[in-house]
Formats: structure tokens, sequence, C-alpha cells
């Protein structure tokens, strides 16, 4: 459970931090009067879209150091572990990932600017990128088929198998959100609208490939 | 007014309860009375806390209830008033916390000199195996368990072949030795728990757990099953007999041991 | 306004004005598929009261044959242990998380903070959606081949995917488990929304340390369910996966019924790290919001401001930090490394601490105020009864040592039914008869409610208080019967049979208050805005019940924090959150 602990006190160090913002140690009874005095102590200026995701995140982050702490228990806890022949289609796949998230990455650079065919073009070539990655996977799991490690052979490859798949789902819901703000794109969307929606998806891109770095790290080690 | 009182025969009544009815735990028949110690000391601290609290809530009920021109005082709060309670209550905590991590020390200590036993649980029965004249038990692997080797021992393994096996009766233990549990389980969670002896630890297949104790009393104790294993988990029961040394010999020999149980199964 | 900033995806921000909010087109939409966050809190509540009452008629039914075994031959053991598990669970999870986030927080998260809704109210509307569609899943497990699950709450496996326990190779343990990931998924939905809207919907001049508690509990809740909810969901997944593919994740390599199974290596204990790690701060989970309310309960109804408001605020804030490192103290006889224990034991006592401040600012916001016996007040000082004797009997619990002879015995049924059953259902219940007349705009009929108060209160401290010494003896907990047992005297037995009794009137009490709320709908007297003058914001919308957006026109404006009662020099025993100072002396 190291793994989850390490990851809460993270995320509550965060929270301390926000919280030492707030003035806890204030005496609320004694302030009456105009509002907002304190700076910072009001409602946050953050879009709610904005701020939703990234504390989506920090539950996706959990969900995953969950399964990491798994990983790591089952791993040390018996001696039936065999290692995994990792295939070098994963390799390939994590540079897809990486070129799916530049592409991202460049749409919201073209949002900035405020040029919309920049915007389509990046996030197309995303999309693509990450389509290609999730084949891919498919693809790696074929290879660890054909090594002979079915979903139940070993906890290793049971967690492969496992793992891989809940990275994906959030790849492929997050793929459905980048194919509407695609459509919205085409159909002329409003470029401030854009703009968030394009950071939104960029954001939630970066995520899962420093998620996917990760999960792929503990596969290589294990 | 009837919630002052209710608050007041609430404190009352739980007291007078703990104190007057009959439902106590077993006389203790091991050597866990620290336990028993701990719990008195816990039983003590929050009894009190509990009966000042419940009855200060009356106090104030009946004194600052709602009455024509009453009115409330303004007081956001009192720093004074606030530590000293909460150090009060560190003290009160830590009061139950020492000893009880001191006794945990002991309770998870095994004496050099304790006799090792095995206790295996599976749907329902209980399972004994006590090592032969070399003094130790035979290894075992889930691989070997079969009709004939209902507890999976090694046949090949030289220690345990004069292990003697114990299926479904009583188990008997001499007085005043040091016993330590070890406990296998060979389908699911089990739990060997004789409330005289006060101590237990769940089994868990795929692993062994222990426990230790010492019996302080000779007699013929229930073993019940204390971790939810199935349709048959409150039929689970088994016996302890507690004996004097040369009587538990006796009962000793007489039991068939491992190798003698291959060979009438064949 | 900063439409253009807080408009996404077209979900209008909190601070938009009426016109730019969702509004209902139809009936449907209004009452049905609503995005308003007050409907939606009212779907989940009467959603979570529902299954909450097959919850108590199991209960009832176990009940009956724990204390007349032998007489209801219609209950069989399998059945017993069907009835426990939903029992458990459903009050756990489907009732009491449901009813305290989903209910409690929706409705009044924004009211309380100033807001028109909740920050996404689409994906609020989803979260009640597969909220419901999880309680069709668990409900349908009791029509499926071999019936539910039997495996106890917990779910430990081996057992619990095993053909020796009721639904362990049937369809059972599966919906149960799929049930509980749509749960999650569904929680997560709303859990955004509660925490997105805290932060960023506050009206102007609410600051954190102006916010009534309610508030900060159930936003604390929120953030450590968003955060241990995935435990569970993991445990669900790989659970599934040992059931269904075969796996050994949890499942070690054993002999069931003679038959060698194909499992190997896997670890129970690792199934038991996950649920804990789930399964303790859920109990804050339910605990921090009954905390907030109580303490608004108390405040509003003994006209004194809450003692020690920055206390308050700091020790949810530590009991919430500190639940997360706490759990194995449910696994202290689990067979795990025994030097945990040294840790465990001392973390979980010294969350004893700022939870015993909680009780005495409680009881200091009792002494020199001016109590009104109101209903919601009785429920609040019978929360205090019996939270304090549940937490108390929890220190001989966490206390490692004195777990040993007490753990999985009746001592421990009683003393989590008392801190987690009892005492935060008694908030819920103030908790409606003080905000049912917001929600309604009428009363609920007081003589029936003081009928169910008295009997609630005192027929669950009959029912639990005495099943502590039933533990004491021995008796284990989940037998269907206790049966021929030496160390239980025959007056154990008419003990049994005494608690069953008082379980079955105390249920029956619930019809009371069940008809209460029915009946007053129409016929309780109107209350008018606000009718217990508590000063807090919801008590402050322009009508009641509030109209969909809350505040009408404007936004109100937050002067001061949600406690100001009994104030030396005001004219009134309250001053209202949203009232300027200079008006104050009037």
């Amino acid at each position: 459970m190291t793994a989850i602990i390490l990851y809460v006190a993270v995320l509550g160090s965060i929270a301390a931090w926000w919280l030492s913002r707030q003035r806890l140690m204030a005496k609320p009874w004694l302030e009456v009067g105009a509002a907002g005095e304190a700076p910072g102590t009001g409602a946050s200026e953050v879009p709610a879209a904005k701020l939703g995701l990234w504390v989506f995140l920090a539950v996706v982050g959990a969900l995953l150091t969950l399964f990491v702490s798994a990983y790591l228990m089952r791993m040390h806890m018996s001696q039936d572990w065999r290692p995994l022949p990792t295939p070098w289609m994963l390799w390939f796949n994590t540079a897809l990932l990486a070129l799916s998230s530049f592409g991202l990455h460049r749409a919201q650079m073209a949002a900035r600017i405020g040029w919309r065919q920049g915007i389509e073009v990046g996030m197309i070539a995303g999309g693509l990128a990450a389509l290609g990655f999730l084949a891919g996977q498919y693809l790696a799991w074929q290879q660890v088929m054909a090594e002979g490690f079915g979903v139940a052979t070993n906890p290793s490859s049971s967690f492969f198998y496992l793992i891989t798949t809940v990275h994906g789902l959030h790849l492929l819901g997050g793929l459905v959100v980048l194919g509407r703000t695609i459509y919205r794109t085409a159909r002329g969307a409003g470029l401030e609208q854009l703009r968030l929606s394009v950071e939104l998806c960029a954001t939630y891109w970066h995520f899962l490939l420093v998620a996917w770095i990760a999960l792929f790290g503990l596969l290589l080690h294990g | 007014m009837a919630v002052a009182i209710a608050l007041i025969l609430v404190a009352v009544g739980s007291v007078a309860f703990h104190m007057l009815s009959p439902w106590w735990w077993t006389p203790i028949a091991s050597n866990w009375s620290y336990i028993d110690d701990t719990l008195i000391v816990t039983f003590w601290i929050t009894g009190v806390a509990f009966t000042i609290i419940v009855l200060f809530m009356a106090y104030c009920v009946v004194r600052f209830r709602h009455r024509p021109g009453h009115k409330a005082e303004h007081e956001p709060e009192n720093k004074r008033l606030e530590w000293w309670l909460t150090i009060g209550t560190t003290i009160g905590v830590a009061a139950l916390l020492a000893p009880g991590l001191i006794v945990w020390h002991r309770f998870i200590t095994v004496p050099a000199n304790a006799t090792e036993i095995e206790i295996v649980g599976q749907q329902w029965q209980w399972t004994f195996r006590l090592p032969g004249h070399d003094g130790r038990l035979g290894t075992v692997s889930v691989r070997f368990i079969g009709p004939d080797n209902p507890l999976g021992i090694d046949p090949s393994d030289p220690a345990g072949q004069d292990d003697v096996i114990v299926e479904g009766g009583e188990l008997q233990l001499p007085i005043g030795r040091p016993v330590k549990v070890l406990m296998r389980a060979i389908d699911v969670l089990h739990n060997f728990y004789v409330p005289e002896f006060r101590a237990k630890m769940d089994m868990v297949p795929g692993q062994v757990t222990f426990f230790w104790f010492t019996p302080t009393r000779t007699g013929t104790f229930e073993a019940v099953c204390a971790e939810l294993c199935g349709l048959g988990h409150a039929v689970m029961r088994g016996r302890v007999v507690v004996v004097e040394e040369a009587e538990y010999h006796a009962w000793l020999e007489r039991q068939p041991t491992f190798v003698r149980r291959l060979a009438a199964a064949r | 306004m900063s439409i253009a900033s807080g408009s996404v995806d077209g979900i209008p921000a909190a601070e938009v004005p009426d016109v730019e909010l969702y509004h209902p087109r139809s009936w449907i939409t209004k009452w049905v598929f609503s995005q308003d966050a007050k409907v939606i809190g009212i779907q989940y509540a009467l959603t979570a009261t529902a299954i909450g009452l097959v919850a108590l008629v199991l209960s009832w039914l176990m009940r009956l044959q724990l204390g007349f075994p032998g007489v209801f031959d219609f209950i069989t053991p399998a059945e017993y242990y069907q009835f426990i598990t939903m029992h458990g669970m459903i009050m756990v999870v489907y009732l009491l998380t449901a009813l305290f986030l989903g209910g409690f927080g929706n409705y009044l998260i924004p009211l309380m903070i100033g807001a028109r809704d909740m920050v996404f109210p689409y994906m609020n509307m989803l979260s009640y959606w597969i909220y419901l569609l999880a309680v069709l899943v668990l409900v349908a497990s009791f029509f499926a081949p071999g019936g539910p699950t039997g495996a106890g709450w917990t779910l430990y496996p081996p057992q619990s995917i095993l053909s020796g326990t009721p639904g362990g190779q049937d369809w059972g343990i599966i919906l149960m488990l799929l049930s509980l990931m749509l749960f999650i998924i569904g929680f997560t939905m709303g859990g955004l929304n509660y925490v997105v809207t805290v932060l960023q919907a506050r009206a102007r001049g609410m600051t954190m340390m102006r916010m009534p508690l309610t508030v900060w509990g159930i936003f604390t809740a929120t953030v450590m369910a968003l955060l241990a909810f995935p435990a569970l969901f993991v445990s669900a997944v790989m659970m599934l996966l040992d059931r269904l593919l075969g796996t050994s994740f949890f499942m070690p390599a054993l002999v069931e019924m003679g038959q060698r199974l194909n499992h190997e290596g896997g670890s129970p204990l690792l199934f038991q790290h996950l649920f804990w790690f789930f399964g303790h701060p859920e109990v804050y989970i339910v605990a921090l919001p009954a905390f907030g309310i109580v303490s608004d309960l108390i405040s509003v109804h003994a006209r004194r401001n809450i003692f020690g408001y920055r206390m308050m605020v700091w020790a949810i804030i530590i009991i919430g930090a500190l639940s997360f490192i706490v759990w194995a103290h449910h696994m202290y006889v689990s067979g795990m490394n025994p030097y945990f224990g040294f840790f465990f034991a001392t973390t979980t006592l010294i969350i004893a601490v700022p939870t015993a401040i909680k009780v005495y600012n409680w009881l200091l916001t009792l002494w020199r105020g001016d109590i009104h016996l109101t209903v919601p007040m009785l429920f609040a000082l019978a929360f205090i009864v019996t939270f304090v004797n549940g937490g108390l009997t929890g220190l001989f619990l966490g206390n490692v040592v004195v777990d040993v002879p007490l753990s999985d015995t009746m001592f421990v049924v009683a003393h989590f039914h008392m801190v987690m059953g009892v005492a935060p259902i008694f908030v819920i219940f103030g908790a409606i008869y003080h905000w049912y007349p917001k929600i309604t705009g009428r009363m609920l009929n007081e003589v029936m409610g003081r009928i169910h108060f008295w009997v609630s209160f005192l027929g669950a401290y009959l029912i639990f208080f005495p099943m502590h010494y039933i533990g004491l003896l021995g008796v284990p907990r989940r037998y269907h019967e206790i049966g021929e047992t030496a160390f239980v005297p025959a007056s154990a037995h008419t003990l049994n049979a005494f608690i069953s009794v008082m379980a079955l009137i105390v249920g029956a009490a619930q019809i009371v208050f069940l008809f209460n709320l029915a009946w007053s709908i129409r016929r309780g007297r109107s209350a008018g805005d606000n009718p217990w003058n508590a000063a807090s914001l919801e008590w402050q919308t322009p009508q009641t019940p509030p109209p969909h957006g809350n505040w009408g026109q404007d936004l109100p404006v937050v002067y001061r924090w949600a406690y100001d009662y009994s104030v030396p020099g005001a004219a009134q025993d309250f001053i209202p959150q949203n009232q300027p100072p200079a008006k104050a002396a009037e």
C-alpha cells in the first residue's frame, strides 16, 4: 500500500497548501463586513470545467495508483510470480501515444493564437495516433498471448491485461470527448469555447501519457 | 424535562446494567489475564467519560432550556478550555494505548519453549496436528492434499512421518505449558476461537498464521469459528481439553500418526 | 458576470443570471430527468429511503431468526447470510453514503453556499441515474438464480466466490460487484460536482471559514470518498476477474470440498487491505457529514453559535486526513504482519482526540445556550449519546490487544451499529425534521415526530447497548443461531429475544415517520421561509420551496459567518448571513 499512501500524501500536501491560503486561523465571528477583503479566499477563478478535470484526474490517479499498489503487493506476497516477456510492440505504442499527446499540444498552441486549421489538424492527428496506440495495444496482447501468457496464466499477465485495459478505456473515453470537440470545431464553434475544450483534452492526454509511462515502467519492472 | 430524565436514565441505567447484568466474559483459562486487565482499564476510562458526558448533557438541558426571557450567551470559543479538554483527552487515550501496546508486544512474542501445534480449518471442521516424538511438524503443501492426507503433509519429509493427526475430534493440551498455535486453512478464511483463552487469529489459505497462549486451568472448552466461512459457519465447533501433563502424553500415544494412517488407508 | 470563462460545453457556470440556466421544458425534464440539484437531491433521498426500507425488512427477518431460532423455519441459514450481507451493504453504501452526499449534498450545498445550482448539472443528473441503475442491479440479485450473495458485506475472498457461500458460484456475487462498480462511477460524477461547486461557485463573501459546518463535512467527506472508492472499485474488478476468468489475484491454491481449484498464489489479505483502504474512510464519509449537520442543528436549536468553530473545521480536516492511515485496525486478527498492530493502534487512538474535541464543542454549544427541545434538537441529543457510546467502544476495538478477544463477536456488531448505524441515522432524521419545511414549505407533524423520536432513541439504545455484552460473552457475529454452546448461558438467549422484539418495535416506529413525511406534504402547518430563525443562507431564499435557480434575480452576498446567534446588541437572536453589517444593529 506504499504507492497509494504516497499518492494520498502528495494530494494531501496540495490540499494543505491550498487550505493554508484560506485563512483557517481567522476568527470568522470577528470579521463581519463586505465580502472578499482577503485575496484568494473567495470562489476559485479557474473555470469550473478545468477544475473539474483536475479533480477527476486526481481520482483516476488514485485508481491507477491502487492498481500499482495491488500489483506490487501481489508480486511480493507470493512466490509464484513469473516475469512477463515484454512485447516490443509496447515501445512502439509508447512512441505513438507520445506523438498523440504532441498532436494535442500543437492543437492547444494553435488555439492560443486562434489558428482554426491548426486546431483541427492537431486534434485529428492526435486522435489518429491515439487510435493507433489502442490498435497497437491489441497487437501487444496478441504477442503476449502468443508467448503462452493468457489472462489467468500468471498474475503478471493478469495484471498486464487488466492494467492495459483500464488505461485503454480511459483513452477511449477521452477519444469520445475529442471526437466531439473536433466535430464542434468543424461546425465552427466559438474560439473562446474551443480554447478551453482543446486545453482540457490536451491536459487529459498528457496525463494519460504520463500514466502510461508509469504503468509501462511497472510492467517492465515485473 | 422528559429528555433530561431519559438522559439520566441512559447514563445510570448503562452503568447499572454493566454492574448488575449476568452477562460477562467467561472465566479465563489462559495466561492472557493481561488482556482482561487492559479491558477493565478501558471500561473504567470510557465508562467515566460516557457518564460525565451524558449527565452533563442532562444538566444543560435542564439548566439552559428555553424559557421566556432566557437568552443564550454569545461565546465563539474559549481557547483555554479547549486546550485543557484536548490535553485531558490525550492523557486518557495515552493511558489506554500504552498498556495496550505493551500487552500486544507480549502477545506477539512467542516464548522460546513453546510447543508448536497446528490447527487446520476447512469447511466446516477443525483438524489438529501435533508433533510426534521428534518434536517437529513436517512440511506441508496443498499439492499433497487427498482423501488419505487431509492436511497435505509431504510424504517424503521424515519430520512429518510421526505427526499426530486428530480429525474432527478434540484437542488435548497439557496445563501450564506455552503453546504456539500454527494455523492454516485449506479452503476459506476461518478463525479458531476459544473464548476462555481470549486469544484468536484468522486462518488464511495460502499462509500460516499463529498465536500463543499457556493454558492455566484444566477442563473442556468449546471452540467456535469466528470468521465467516460459508453456510456451516455457525456449526463449525471444536473442543479443547486441558489436562495434566501425564494424561496428555497418554492421550497423545493413543492417537494415530501420519505413517500409520497412510498404511491403514492402503 | 463571467459567463465566457465559466461556461463550457453548454454547461452554464454557477454565477450566470437566472435566464442563462438550464430550464426544464416539460414535466419529465422537471421531475424525472431533472438537472436541478434540489430535485436530484430529492430523487437520491427517495431512492435511498426505498432501498433502505428493504434493508430494514431484512434486519427484521434476521432478528426474527436470531431471537427465536427454529421458530421461523422459512429462514434458512443461506437466506440468513444473504439477509445480513444485503442489509449491511445497503445500509453502508446505498443508503448512508447516497443519502448524505447525494441527498443532502445535492440539496444543501448550492443553497448553503449561495449558488444557483451545481456546476455540472448534466453530469449531476447522470450521477443519479447511474446510482438508480446500481440499486436496480442490486435488487435484481434478489431474483437471480441462487439469490443475492451471502458473503457478508465485507465480501472476503475466497469464500465470497466459492460454492460454500450463497451466491458465490451463482449470480449473487457478480451482480453485487457490478452494482458496486456502477455506484462508484455514479458517485464519482456527483462527487466531482460537490467538490467543484464548493470550490468554484460560492457566493461573494462566502469564504471557506464562513461556510456552515454541514458544507465542510460534506465537502471533506466527498474528497475522501473520491479517493477511497477507487480502492473498492479496484478490489471489485479484481474479484470479478478471479470469479469469471479464473485469475488468482486474491485466490490462493486451495482445496474446496475435496476439489483442488485452479487458483495459485493469490492473497486474501491483499483484498482485505484494498477493501479496508476504502472501508475505513467510508466510516468517516458517513460520519463527517453527520458531524457537520448535527453541529448546525445544535447551534440553530440552542440559539447559540457553534462553540469553537475553528477547532471544528480543523478537526474535520484532521479526521479526514488521518482516516487514510488507520485501515488495518480492521485486520488486527487477519494474519497480517503483527508488527503493523503497533502503528495502526496508535493512529487509530490518535483519531479519538479530534473526535472528542468535536463532542466537547457540541456540549459546550448546549452549555449556556437557549435550548429549544424541537424534534431536530431531540435527535441531535440522541446522536450525541449514541455516537459517544459507539465512539468509546471504538477505543476497545482500536486498541489492538483489546480487539483480540472482541473482534468478530457481537461486540463489534453492537459497536458499529451504534456509531455508524444509529448515530448517523439520528442525524438524518434530525436533518429531515429540520429541512423538510424548506423542501416542502410545510412543517412535519410535531406529535408524530416526538413518538418517532422516543421509540427510535430508547428502542435503538436498548437494542445495541445490551448487545455488547453478548459479544463480551464470546458469541461470534454472523451466526444464524448461537446453538448449544457451553459458554453462553440460557439468559443470553432471553436477552437475544428481547433485542429482537425491540428491533421490531423500532422498525415499526419508522412507519410513523414515513406516514408523517407523506401526510405533512399537504396537511402540515405552513412553515414560512425561515421557521427556525436560522442564520445560514439556505433559509434566506426569496421563496420556499426555493425555485430552480434558488435566488431570484440577484445572488446573495455574504457578510458574516453562519452562526451569528444571540449576538449582544442585535435586534433578533439571529443575524442572517446575507444581512449587511449596518442593518444588523437596527
